[in-house]
């Protein structure tokens, strides 16, 4: 089953479009990680899978084919916005008491006790609550409904290191337990590797890359050589060049055992030099030659 | 009897939220920085520990979801070690219950084992004091294993397989 699917899909906001042509299909049992620069499409994506937009064009279906924003989508799924928006004034213990009148389904057993574990106390309003607090109580509203795939929009973007790691680990308690599959937007690239297992890199409204991590990783390396023979090595496969007048570093789409070219040498590549390649080059999912790659490498010795 | 705090899990007392009951041996740690997949960090720490004598078969590894509470990181990733795990023979599943160590890697023992750093560590205060400085210790370390094993190997071959284990090395 995928959890989120989507074809053609795309959004305009006025004139400009938010997201465009995106197909994809994140299977279940994952947790799933939605990276780009800002503003290249990640909120617009995960809105139009929770059902809080409507696509301008293109469809999207969550669960194994429910329309986005049904009745059956919602019921399977939670959502965590940017920055947990909350009622400030009401009490942690009144959020509890709301969230479950609000929901056909609610595990208040499982809040109460996973709020005693984290010291939050009950009776404080939800804006005098630390950052990390915040953050963990709306994951824990979220959670309480035992959704089948949970959403989470720029997580940890404002926490320090330990509410970042307190609030993954319930994450993916959650997964270990439940089975719950995540969809998860993030710019914090380093964290990446011991929590996504499957990617999908957006940039300027447009899918880079998506699949499997270990399949993105197996399929991919980095070969370094002679920088004049650079465009012979890359042939059609260069995802992304780093040149300097001798030595040039170049990320080509390879299986493993591929020959490695006489005088280049071949090493794996790791998740964030993959998204970070893929981000620069935007248009690199598709084969082109070695030309079509941007002009102007920082690296790159020009005068 | 039953002073111990933390003997392992409440006789006859279902604890609900059974914490620390059948804990593992072991912790598992990660080093960010390695740039060894994280599923391979811990392969490589439960062989460790097996070949220290930390593990033995039928200890019980950390739970998958301890490990994922503990360290932040994808259950599929604890799942994927331990799967590879009980490819190599190392490790078995018991449904419901969790994964356990099912070879060994290392005949020695741990007193042993402290009495042969012990005499490494003499041996390491010699060759500092001959002037070796770290990769030469390593170097001449390594060479001298490879010569002891393909020594060993051609002494089998001729039928010879000393027996008795411990001779003085120094």
């Amino acid at each position: 089953m995928n959890v989120v699917e989507t074809r053609g899909l795309g959004k305009r906001y006025r004139s400009t479009w938010a997201l465009r042509e995106c197909t994809l299909a994140i299977p279940a049992g994952r947790v799933a990680a939605l990276v780009g620069p800002n503003g290249a499409g990640k909120t617009t994506l995960l809105n139009l899978a929770v059902g809080l937009a409507a696509p301008s064009e293109g469809e999207v279906t969550v669960l194994g084919g429910r329309p986005a924003g049904s009745p059956a989508a919602l019921d399977g799924i939670a959502f965590v916005a940017q920055d947990t928006p909350m009622y400030k004034n009401l009490s942690t213990a009144d959020m509890l008491h709301l969230t479950r009148n609000l929901n056909r389904r609610f595990d208040q057993h499982y809040a109460e006790a996973r709020l005693a574990d984290l010291g939050i106390p009950l009776k404080r309003k939800a804006g005098k609550l630390s950052g990390g607090q915040q953050a963990q109580l709306a994951l824990t509203l979220a959670l309480a409904r035992h959704p089948r795939l949970l959403l989470l929009d720029e997580p940890v973007a404002m926490l320090d290191p330990i509410a970042r790691h307190d609030f993954m680990a319930t994450v993916l308690t959650a997964m270990a337990d439940d089975g719950v599959s995540v969809l998860l937007s993030s710019h914090v690239l380093a964290e990446l590797e011991r929590v996504a297992d499957y990617l999908i890199v957006l940039s300027r409204g447009r899918v880079q890359v998506a699949g499997e991590v270990d399949d993105l990783l197996a399929s991919h390396r980095v070969l370094t050589g002679p920088a004049a023979e650079a465009a012979t090595c890359a042939g059609r496969r260069a995802v992304h060049l780093r040149r300097g007048e001798v030595q040039a570093h170049l990320l080509v789409r390879s299986a493993a055992d591929d020959p490695v070219p006489v005088g280049w040498e071949a090493h794996p590549v790791g998740l964030e030099e993959l998204v970070l390649a893929y981000l620069r080059e935007p248009g690199a999912s598709e084969p082109r030659e070695l030309a079509a790659l941007r002009k102007a490498e920082p690296s790159e010795v020009t005068k | 009897m039953g002073i111990g705090k933390e003997v392992s899990a409440a006789d006859g007392r279902g604890a609900p939220s059974g914490r620390g009951a059948a804990a593992s041996p072991i912790e598992f740690r990660l080093d960010a920085g390695s740039g060894v997949p994280t599923y391979l960090q811990l392969v490589q720490q439960v062989e460790h520990a097996m070949r220290l004598g930390y593990l033995k078969p039928g200890d019980q590894l950390p739970k998958v979801r301890d490990v994922v509470a503990a360290l932040a990181i994808n259950p599929n990733t604890v799942l994927k070690a331990y799967r590879d795990l009980e490819i190599k023979g190392l490790a078995a599943g018991r449904p419901g219950q969790g994964t356990f160590v099912q070879a060994t890697l290392s005949q020695v023992a741990l007193p042993e084992l402290t009495a042969l750093r012990r005499s490494l560590s003499g041996w390491l205060t010699a060759a500092d004091g001959a002037g070796l400085d770290e990769d030469g210790i390593v170097a001449l370390f390594t060479s001298a294993l490879r010569d002891f094993y393909e020594r060993r190997s051609g002494s089998r071959a001729r039928g010879g397989a000393a027996s008795g284990g411990t001779e003085g090395v120094a």
